[in-house]
């Protein structure tokens, strides 16, 4: 910012001690001697800085210089990710046995409502299963928005001791997210066999799905970071925000069961999260897989025998494939793309905004 | 070297409450914040002007209040500038008094963070980690978390960490104060060489003696603006404590040391 404004002079102070003789005019500018002088124009300190090849302090990197300073970074996302795991749980006498524990205890209760009191399908084989996975792969988004919105304020500490590209800390967060992530699979592998899903080379596919799903979180989680970086409203407003995302991503109940008609549910069925939940779902479930929407030929009859089919226990399970009877929200084959196309446009959209604000951080 | 150019900061203050309430508060404060429209603009920083040379030592001294921390913060780029700039060489390193960088974790996750922060690689930060250690003094506590250690030795491992890179600016607000003799006599030694390694060392202090001992230049600063600033550090010191009613120094009349209170008393008995 260059401004030919005259300076305010040095040594008007409001203390009537001496006066400040230090102040130098312009022609008396002498390069050996700097330390004391104090220029009064602020053309000639732009003209000095320039030539000696200053920049101001706070400047905001170019993308690219900016990448490749977050690249310098990658140890410290790492570490700085590992040691927050690892501090969530130092104050507990169980220690980082929670890190297990917390995933197997929310199965523990999911299992217990849906898979022994209520038993309850809403048409859907392995409910069980599909509830879990539904409710991890939804976490892990979930709990990326909520601790990205927290991730500038909780270490305003770090931000003004240390120079370093402000993106490192959301980022972090998110990896934090995904080492919980990994857990909760490990988790689940073993309640999806022990639920009746075959082990098969589908599960693969699980990989690109959360790989996917992480960089969604990233571009998200930069873009929560900024705009809770100094004002808690988002913060307060995200809890009702992901409850209700949870309600329509399909996590307890199939989109196709909505009464909604079809663009209704085309539209839940590309929100984000249903999407990374489906692919999540059809990949790791045979079941789902089958019974996939969409999967076979459209028939009136048998689709409408499945929606038709209630939350009574003892439900004839012979319906239980013929959602696959019925239309597909989406073209089950373009879920890929959305899911990429999410992905992309909320990294794109994500990065550019926080990095915006790359100097505003420290404000607090 | 930092070229400070007609700088202004102004805060704005929004009439916000700290209470993270219930979800159903924060609704409501969302939808009521229309209405609370009271933005309080506080001009911290009122046209300042210097230029700080490589190797110098800058003192900035002045009354509470006076824009001493702003100051600092905005030369390290954490302020944005209302008018005017802020010119550096690269990037500079801020101590704060209580800035303790993740007090959850352990003094050696600190560490390694740290240096990992400063862009270090795990190879520099390896090398250099037992060094950190050693200067800081910690000793064990450095297997237990930043929050259990006193002030004091929180400062002094924050100072080894960001003292372990030499930066080409070190802003030091205040952080050296809770050390104890032993550790300020190591951290001037080393601003002492971080000034050799052509780097430019701005230290805010109410220590007084701490100032005239490191520091080759002091900027006096009251209500956002400079009073006086110049090399002869000493005089502007002894007329900056007359202004602000302080008791005077009594000095050696040739050295323009400090005549230490023992000494005082000493010579006022005989």
């Amino acid at each position: 910012m260059t401004n030919q404004k005259t300076p305010l002079r040095a040594g008007r102070g409001a203390i009537g001690g001496p006066v400040a003789g230090r102040v130098a005019g312009p022609g008396q500018l002498n390069l050996e001697d700097l330390g004391a002088a104090a220029p009064s124009t602020g053309e000639s300190l732009i003209e000095l800085a320039r030539q000696y090849g200053l920049r101001p302090s706070a400047r905001r990197p170019p993308i690219p210089e900016y990448l490749g300073q977050l690249w310098l970074r990658r140890h410290f996302i790492f570490a700085f990710a590992t040691a927050r795991n690892i501090a969530l749980y130092t104050e507990a006498r169980l220690g980082q046995l929670w890190q297990v524990l917390t995933p197997l205890l929310n199965a523990g209760v999911y299992f217990l409502v849906f898979g022994e009191l209520l038993h309850i399908n809403r048409g859907i084989p392995n409910y069980l299963g599909f509830v879990v996975t539904g409710v991890f792969v939804f976490n892990f988004t979930q709990r990326a928005f909520i601790s990205t919105s927290e991730v500038m304020q909780d270490n305003i500490d770090l931000i003004r001791a240390l120079q370093f590209p402000r993106a490192a800390l959301p980022l972090g967060y998110v990896v934090i997210e995904l080492q919980q992530m990994a857990l909760s699979l490990a988790v689940l592998v073993p309640i999806l066999l022990a639920t009746g899903e075959p082990a098969s080379w589908y599960w693969l596919l699980a990989i690109p799905a959360l790989a996917l799903q992480t960089l969604f979180n990233l571009g998200c989680g930069l873009l929560v970071a900024r705009m809770s970086a100094h004002v808690n409203d988002v913060s307060q407003l995200l809890p009702f925000i992901t409850r209700t995302w949870l309600y329509v991503s399909g996590v307890i109940f199939s989109i196709s069961t909505l009464d909604l008609g079809g663009l209704g549910r085309s539209i839940l069925q590309v929100n984000p999260a249903a999407l990374y939940i489906t692919l999540e779902r059809n990949a790791l479930m045979t079941s789902q897989r089958l019974s996939a929407p969409g999967s076979k030929p459209y028939n009136k009859a048998l689709c409408q025998a499945w929606q038709t089919l209630g939350e009574k226990p003892g439900e004839p399970a012979r319906y239980m494939y013929d959602s696959a009877y019925c239309h597909s929200a989406i073209n089950p084959d373009h879920l890929w793309y959305y899911a990429v196309g999410w992905a992309g446009v909320a990294l794109v959209v994500g990065f550019y905004f926080f990095w915006r604000a790359e100097t505003g951080y420290g404000r607090g | 070297m930092v070229v400070v150019d007609d700088l202004h900061v102004v805060y704005k203050i929004y009439g916000r409450g700290h209470d993270r309430g219930t979800a159903a508060a924060s609704l409501l404060r969302i939808l009521g914040r229309k209405r609370r429209a009271s933005i309080r603009e506080v001009h911290a920083l009122r046209g300042m002007s210097f230029v700080a040379n490589r190797g110098d030592a800058v003192g900035v001294i002045g009354r509470n209040g006076s824009g001493k921390s702003t100051l600092l913060r905005a030369i390290a780029g954490l302020l944005p500038a209302e008018q005017g700039n802020v010119y550096t060489t690269g990037g500079a390193a801020l101590l704060g008094v209580n800035a303790a960088l993740l007090e959850d974790l352990t003094g050696e996750r600190n560490v390694i963070l740290g240096c990992l922060a400063m862009g270090m690689t795990k190879q520099q930060t390896k090398e250099k980690y037992q060094s950190i250690v050693d200067f800081s003094g910690v000793g064990d506590f450095i297997d237990l978390t930043m929050k259990t250690y006193s002030s004091g030795m929180g400062s002094r491992l924050r100072f080894a960490i960001a003292a372990a890179k030499s930066h080409e600016v070190l802003l030091i607000d205040e952080a050296l104060a809770t050390g104890d003799a032993e550790f300020q006599a190591k951290s001037h030694a080393r601003i002492q060489e971080l000034r050799s390694e052509a780097g430019t060392v701005f230290l805010v202090a109410h220590n007084l003696e701490e100032i005239e001992l490191t520091c080759n230049r002091v900027i006096w600063l009251e209500r956002g603006q400079i009073v006086e600033q110049g090399e002869d550090v000493i005089s502007i010191v002894d007329r900056y404590i007359d202004a602000s009613g302080g008791q005077p120094v009594l000095r050696d009349p040739v050295t323009r040391r400090r005549i230490k209170d023992q000494v005082r008393t000493a010579a006022t008995t005989w």
